[in-house]
């Protein structure tokens, strides 16, 4: 047991640390004092790395193993492996952040959820291999043979569900990694008898943890890390592009619970508060997402939404639309008071925000109001649009979120829709058998006129639904690849 | 630590998470998500103390490359969330907006 903390100050470092993470997140609540919230995460981390290297000190009984355990050396090779790991870590991670591009942030946030999940199912096993060093085991000594460890049921609980989240969390982050990646495709995979796969799954986890508290044996504890491991994929693989939103803070909500439980296991304050933080942040961004396209959070898990409308959506009917070229758009931008600007990911594929500053800008100048509105499922994760934004330089307080700017449509002259479609629905207001029905859209079609670009008349949105807003009076749709259009209206303008 | 009052904490936190992250502007999400990410990778202290223990070389190796991914993960996610806070700007007043 000499590996558990007993130091009153150990434990203050990691409250320290644990207090510093809540102020980390408490200083997004704006931009101003953001920056200073992530130093202050930094700090918190440092304090609680060192507390542990301090306390962990790799020894080494020179003596012999069953030597005077007072006559422990520092094993300085272990030490500088320690290091080194962290060397090599910190240098792989800074490239990363330094070359990654905003457009591939959603990719990166769930490739470092599946890194965390991985993690803790690694100091799982490390745990469950060297109970004595966690201080989670007793060591019991029998008549004959070889002493050997008794890990404490509690300990086990909460070792198991560490390493069955955090295997989730990995598998889970991987596909939705493949998926935000295109290396896998967007469309939902259904497998057959899905919903009793992973029923039956996750409840053969639960009673192999109920039954782990009784026998701690290898088969036990391996068959609880293969099944969470494969419930990770079974879950994610039926879930279409357009819901990762939803998924990607799930996952973050897991390497939270996750991290909790390990705590839980080392009695560390640190990773406990910090798990309930990440936990309880994901879950909200998860609500949030899925309170902004109406659907109830077991509806996105369930997975399969886009794959069967898309295919009944069928030849649309002959409608009539109106058509018109950048210079009509530049024109009518030109000469209206107020124009917003509706982002969607259709923009962040194009690469088109920087463009699109560039519009606003030569808009500005000609006297016009500029102004950006964002729906919350805008992209492939909470706050995508805002950060490709504030990328190209926009500033963050013309950029509006729904409820602020709904209102201000109906004195809009020209609403820009580029790259979004289903959030600009009006059919999610009153077609009551459209699959999108009740989820609050951006009220665009009050506007003016629409200026709406898309790629073809022949595509549909995610939910697989034809949008209403093409066909009206006051919509003129661009046919062309969002930057090319934007480019060439900026052209217009002059 | 007895496990009432590791609960305690536990329970207390998640009230103090709650209510911190409805105070994140939306705006913000992204970021939100790449700190709670790096703040999540403290379980690199679990990867420390396996990798630091002697008496099973296949714990310490787990512990090592648990160290490793987390390390990623923490100078990764900290520095792109620095990246990203670093670009949000308030409008510029009057003198550098009305020229390009």
């Amino acid at each position: 047991m000499q590996h558990v903390a007993v130091n009153p100050w150990v434990a203050l470092a990691y409250l320290v640390s644990g207090v510093c993470f809540i102020l980390a997140l408490r200083g997004l609540s704006s931009p101003t004092t953001s920056q200073r919230g992530n130093r202050l995460g930094m700090i918190g981390m440092a304090i609680a790395v060192v507390t542990t290297l301090a306390t962990h000190v790799p020894l080494r009984n020179l003596a012999s193993p069953l030597g005077n355990p007072h006559d422990l050396r520092i094993d300085w090779l272990t030490l500088v492996e320690l290091l080194a790991a962290i060397a090599i870590g910190a240098v792989i991670g800074l490239t990363v952040a330094r070359r990654i591009a905003m457009t591939a942030m959603p990719q990166l946030v769930a490739a470092f959820h599946s890194l965390v999940g991985l993690a803790a199912v690694l100091v799982g096993i490390a745990a469950y291999l060297n109970p004595v060093a966690f201080g989670i085991a007793d060591l019991v000594t029998p008549m004959i043979g070889q002493p050997f460890a008794v890990i404490h049921p509690a300990s086990r609980v909460e070792m198991a569900l560490g390493v069955a989240i955090g295997a989730i969390t990995f598998s889970g982050s991987v596909i939705a990694f493949l998926k935000l990646n295109g290396t896998m495709g967007g469309k939902p995979i259904l497998l057959p008898q899905r919903h009793l796969v992973n029923l039956a799954t996750l409840a053969a986890i639960v009673a192999l943890i109920a039954y782990f508290t009784q026998d701690q044996s290898p088969f036990v504890f391996w068959a609880i890390v293969g099944l969470s491991f494969s419930i990770g994929f079974l879950l994610i693989i039926p879930i279409g592009g357009a819901d990762m939103p939803v998924v990607v803070s799930m996952l973050n909500s897991y390497s939270g619970w996750a991290a909790a439980a390990m705590g839980f296991t080392l009695g560390n304050t640190a990773m406990i508060v910090t798990g309930a933080l990440v936990g309880s942040s994901g879950a909200i961004l998860s609500y949030i997402m899925c309170r902004a396209m109406n659907r109830s959070f077991l509806s996105v898990i369930a997975g399969g939404f886009g794959a069967v409308a898309g295919g009944d959506a069928g030849p649309a009917i002959d409608r009539p639309w109106k058509r018109g070229s950048a210079e009509d758009a530049a024109f009518l931008m030109r000469e209206a008071e107020q124009v917003v600007i509706v982002p969607g990911y259709g923009m962040a594929v194009a690469q088109a925000q920087h463009v699109l500053r560039e519009m606003a800008d030569r808009l500005k100048e000609a006297g016009v109001r500029v102004k950006y509105a964002i729906h919350p499922v805008a992209g492939r994760m909470p706050g995508h649009m805002n950060v490709l934004l504030a990328e190209a330089n926009v500033p963050y307080d013309d950029v509006f979120e729904l409820d602020d700017i709904n209102s201000e449509f109906s004195q809009t002259d020209v609403a820009f829709v580029i790259g979004a479609n289903d959030v600009t629905n009006p059919a999610a207001k009153t077609d009551r058998t459209s699959p999108i029905y009740g989820m609050p859209v951006l009220d665009v079609e009050r506007a003016k006129t629409v200026l709406f670009i898309k790629r073809s008349m022949g595509g549909v949105g995610y939910a697989g639904v034809d949008n209403e807003l093409f066909y009206r009076d006051n919509t003129m749709m661009l046919l062309a690849d969002a930057k090319k259009m934007v480019e060439e209206i900026v052209k217009a303008l002059g | 630590m007895d496990f009432v009052a590791i609960l305690s904490i536990f329970v207390l936190a998640c009230f103090v998470g709650y209510y911190v992250v409805w105070s994140v502007t939306p705006a913000l999400h992204t970021p939100l998500m790449a700190v709670t990410n790096a703040i999540s990778s403290v379980i690199i202290v679990g990867a420390l103390i396996a990798a630091a223990a002697s008496g099973s070389p296949g714990s310490k190796w787990l512990g090592l490359l648990g160290v490793v991914l987390a390390s990623v993960n923490i100078f990764g996610g900290f520095a792109v969330t620095a990246r990203m806070l670093a670009m949000y700007k308030k409008k510029e007043r009057s003198a550098g907006a009305a020229k390009h």
